[in-house]
């Protein structure tokens, strides 16, 4: 087996943007990894990718809510919808871990999978890594590397309030799933802990007159329009027993990221979500005096924004600036 | 007072729980058994029959004959049953998502040997249910699986009114790590959610419903602690009278009556000092016959090596020896119930009844045991208490003779010479079955075929009783697969939830935890990533238990596991291992297919380009094929021997450690 030491980046790079599963299955490998020389070449992949693969077509989709609101049966009935519309499709499931071992079991990634021999369909399962309110940084490297080769990359994951923040700091399109009859998501909606997402879905519609009246009240629980501007968003009913609602979610999920594509916001929020990123990174990395040192936080962000920059080499960059301390502070 | 003027009791039946390679060579062993003094037939089939596949089928691969005995067809159960008179046997069939087809094929067999149908007795499992706990050979969801159990039902009591139509288990709950009470309260809310189902599906009259309620029957297991178990079926029959009598209003008292059949526990049987295992199955025979008033009615031991391997023909005559010794020999059938009065006995029953009647209250709060069983409630409550079970063998709080604790031992003679102690079933066997099956084929009538099945799928879709159409496509000449495949496009299939994502405790552990999770910790920060553990049980086998501690064992140990739960195929699990990014591959087998299995294991891996990720595995595995598995690549073969789990972790980490070039000092 080729190991992506062994590999060059610009090789690791196009056989991702090809949808290659085993160098796909490499590059996360190399993302997960902490140890300097994988972070500097997880650093040059992601740089490469955005050199010869620049806005990436795919769209990228947060499915979010609480456990037990059928994220997952969800998440494999549009699988199933998208792989009929011959879409490929790329999953980071997110589980909790134990703060104790620090241990995970991952399961449900079979649910997911059309058959065993679909090569349109990748699951990886990601524990957060005891990471508390928040998902784990390798989250978004991971999902801009799936979205290079696949049309359709889902991040799935589970937790009400804070977490969500972070997946609809990532995604192009979040969506939050809701359990019928329980009434907890339309109060952290009211009470503003949940941020609002692009699409709101209540499951298990087969379960009757309750999951109507959350659907009823998750309709009144908010304004309709989306903080983002010029959208509305929509409240849907879903079964992924029955099989019901699947396609026109599915559409829904479509026809928001032709809205981003048409007001021009799916690159600057990317733009965005990346600068955060890397302002993060950086930060674990080197620490607020690493960031000092590039000239404070804001200064930096106002960089990685800037249009037309490739903020992934920026970043790549940065980190050998910071890593080369002597000569750097020396001058 | 003289020997024959002695009123003594009939004994139970007596069966032994058998078959393998073939309908002929099964055919031949009944034979043999029935004429060593066996009474009744335990029909034990193989796991693509099981799970309604054709022994050709690509999931069938490595499984045909192994633990069972395939049947394919008519042909297939008319050889299993050649020169045994159906109208006089009293057959036992272990079968369930396919059970109508079984039944349906028994049928058309008796039709052949000119016997009339409603004069068969014996008993089908057809116990769906307890299969998404334990066991595992569902197809079907839920709610179809039900429907077929209750058309089964339906269809015996009205035409076939000897038959037990269904033998509601607990016995596989004990094996999944039901404590007593547990086994107690979900194989009676079990029982409640098959009979609503009978009724609400309206296919019996209602005045003559208690019928059905006196022809329900149950499997029950026995396991070591006798004196607890004789206690827990004194319970169940006390349940059972007034849950039948209140909820069903049943007035006859003999329509009440507990009627059960027992294999006693293989959970406890272990594979250090087999022989050990003999004191253990007697002990467990005497927790169901000492109490007359709690009598099982039919006794079936498992060999005193099945933790070994397959048992051989004199393994099984010494189970049903055993048997015979007890009800011939000793005095137990000559007196009345010998417990009765006992305020030990009885404050026994009433504390078991108690924590039954709660559980069952919980399970009924949660919508009943279906509900239960799709939340994954159950499930998850098993492998918790299974969990603990295994915690207290690794403590030592809980002592096995000759595991964890006295296991020095002289060299046994029963287990040496070249055979091991066990039978190996015919490599050729499989190839056997398939060329008689694909002649099979050729020579029916195809038009018959397609119209017996196009019945089925009509029966199927407007719910009208399966057994007619099934019995017609028995007679034409369809085949197990084809039956089920008709079964599973208009229900679909399903995955029943793994169980295994109880919390974690909230203590640190014991020091050889303590010390497993530093070194996975030290060697992942070593590797750059948390260690990804890839639990895998391919195959058709469902008995998970094994590959449920090991992941919940693993997770304590700061592993990250990825666990998806019972047949997956070669291709699956080399697929996901590679898109997962894990260490290390961990099998789990128990169904004799580790061979066959693992070399289409290791071919997926070289042909997607991950064949460097290590693989174990773990099951009932004899040493010869443990030493061949070694010599194609695995690294390590965990048996029921390696209690140890904390040893098991840490040898997992050695060889990540090795696979990955460090020292494996740490």
């Amino acid at each position: 087996m080729h190991r992506p030491q062994d590999i060059a980046c610009v090789e690791l790079a196009a056989a991702v943007a090809r949808g290659e599963r085993a160098a796909l299955a490499d590059a996360l490998n190399l993302l997960d990894d902490r140890r300097e020389v994988p972070r500097e070449r997880a650093a040059a992949l992601l740089s490469q990718l955005q050199r010869d693969y620049p806005q990436p077509k795919g769209h990228l989709i947060g499915i979010t809510g609480p456990p037990g609101a059928g994220k997952s049966t969800l998440s494999a009935a549009l699988i199933r919808v998208w792989r009929q519309r011959a879409l490929r499709v790329a999953v980071l499931a997110v589980d909790p871990s134990s703060p104790i071992s620090g241990g995970a079991l991952l399961g449900d990634r079979l649910r997911m999978q059309t058959s065993a021999e679909d090569d349109g369909v990748f699951v990886r399962s990601l524990s957060n890594r005891g990471q508390f309110g928040g998902l784990s940084a390798e989250v978004w490297p991971m999902s801009q590397v799936m979205l290079a080769g696949f049309d359709i990359v889902l991040i799935e994951t589970v937790g009400v309030g804070q977490r969500e923040v972070d997946v609809s700091r990532m995604c192009d399109t979040t969506c939050y799933v809701a359990q019928p009859g329980s009434g907890d998501s339309i109060q952290f909606l009211k009470a503003g802990i949940l941020e609002v997402p692009h699409i709101l879905v209540v499951n298990k519609s087969d379960m009757g007159d309750v999951a109507r009246r959350t659907l009823a009240e998750l309709g009144s629980a908010l304004t309709r329009e989306h903080p983002d501007g010029g959208w509305q968003v929509p409240v849907i009913a879903t079964s992924a027993t029955t099989d019901s609602g699947i396609e026109t979610l599915a559409d829904i999920m479509a026809q928001h990221h032709r809205h981003l594509l048409t007001q021009q916001q799916l690159s600057t929020r990317r733009q965005s979500y990346q600068a955060h990123w890397i302002l993060k990174r950086l930060q674990e990395e080197f620490g607020s005096f690493g960031i000092e040192r590039l000239g404070g936080e804001q200064a930096l962000l106002n960089k990685l924004r800037q249009p037309d920059s490739n903020s992934l080499s920026q970043y790549d960059a940065l980190r050998h600036k910071l890593n080369a301390p002597a000569t750097d502070t020396q001058k | 007072m003289s020997q024959d003027t002695v009123k003594r009791d009939r004994p139970w039946l007596m069966r032994t729980y058998s078959g393998h390679s073939s309908a002929r060579a099964s055919n031949a062993l009944y034979r043999t058994n029935l004429s060593r003094g066996q009474t009744g037939l335990s029909v034990a089939f193989d796991l693509p029959t099981q799970t309604g596949y054709d022994s050709d089928h690509p999931l069938a691969r490595g499984e045909v004959g192994k633990v069972g005995v395939p049947i394919n067809h008519i042909g297939d159960m008319e050889a299993l049953f050649d020169q045994i008179p159906l109208a006089q046997m009293n057959t036992s069939m272990t079968i369930n998502a396919t059970a109508p087809w079984l039944l349906a094929l028994y049928v058309a067999v008796a039709e052949r040997q000119g016997v009339d149908p409603a004069q068969l007795q014996g008993t089908t499992q057809n116990d769906v249910l307890k299969e998404y706990l334990s066991r595992g050979t569902y197809i079907f969801p839920p709610a179809p699986s039900v429907r077929l159990t209750t058309d089964l039902i339906a269809y015996t009591v009205q035409n076939i009114p000897k038959w037990n139509p269904t033998n509601i288990c607990s016995y596989h709950l004990q094996e999944a790590g039901a404590t007593p009470t547990q086994e107690l309260a979900y194989a009676l809310s079990t029982a409640i959610a098959i009979l609503d189902a009978v009724k609400a599906a309206g296919q019996i009259p209602a005045d003559v419903f208690s019928d059905v309620v006196g022809r329900i029957s149950f499997f029950v297991n026995a396991g070591i602690r006798f004196v607890e178990e004789t206690c827990k079926l004194r319970a169940f029959g006390r349940m059972w009278d007034t849950l039948t009598r209140e909820r069903y209003g049943v007035e006859n008292p003999k329509q009440r009556l507990f009627r059960y059949g027992v294999q006693v526990n293989s959970l406890g049987l272990t594979e250090s000092q087999p022989e050990n295992n003999v004191q253990r199955i007697v002990l467990e025979m005497l927790a169901v016959t000492l109490s007359k008033n709690a009598r099982a009615r039919a006794i079936q031991l498992p060999a005193w090596n099945e933790a070994l391997g397959l048992p051989r023909p004199w393994d099984q005559q010494w189970a049903l020896r055993m048997q015979q010794v007890l009800a011939l020999e000793t005095d137990l059938l000559e007196y009345g119930d010998l417990l009765d009065g006992s305020p030990v006995v009885e404050a026994k029953v009433q504390e078991l009844i108690a924590g039954a009647q709660a559980e069952m209250a919980r399970v009924e709060s949660h919508g009943g045991m279906v509900a239960c069983i799709e939340s994954g409630y159950v499930k998850r409550e098993l492998v918790q208490s299974h969990t603990r079970r295994m915690r207290n063998i690794e403590s030592g709080e809980l002592q096995i003779v000759g595991v964890n604790c006295y296991q020095e031992s002289a060299e046994s003679p029963l287990t040496a010479g070249e055979e091991s102690g066990i039978m190996k079933v015919d490599a050729r066997a499989e190839r056997e079955q398939i060329d008689s099956l694909l002649a099979f084929r050729a020579s029916r009538d195809q038009n018959l075929v397609d119209d017996a099945l196009a019945q089925l799928r009509s029966a199927a879709s407007d719910g009208s009783n399966i057994m007619a159409a099934s019995i017609q496509c028995a007679r034409v000449g369809v085949t197990t697969g084809e039956w089920s495949e008709v079964l599973r496009q208009v229900f679909g299939e399903y995955r029943a939830p793994t169980g295994i994502d109880i919390t974690a405790p909230n203590q640190g552990g014991s020091d050889a935890l303590i010390a497993v999770r530093a070194r996975v910790h030290a060697t992942g920060e070593e590797l750059g990533r948390p260690l990804r553990l890839l639990i895998g049980k391919p195959g058709l086998d469902g008995h998970s238990n094994g590959a449920e501690q090991i992941a919940v064992k693993g997770r304590d140990a700061g592993f990250e596991i990825v666990y998806d739960g019972i047949r997956l195929t070669p291709s699956q699990i080399a697929r996901a291992a590679q898109e997962e990014g894990v260490h290390l591959i961990g099998l789990s087998v128990l169904s004799g297919s580790h061979l066959e299995l693992v070399e289409d294991i290791i071919q997926e891996l070289k042909k997607i380009g991950a064949s460097d990720i290590p693989l174990v595995i773990g099951g009932i595995i004899p040493e010869d094929d443990a030493r061949r598995l070694k010599a194609q690549g695995l690294k390590a073969v965990f048996t029921p021997k390696d209690v140890d789990m904390n040893a098991i972790m840490d040898t997992m980490v050695t060889i990540i450690r090795d696979a990955n070039g460090l020292s494996s000092s740490v």
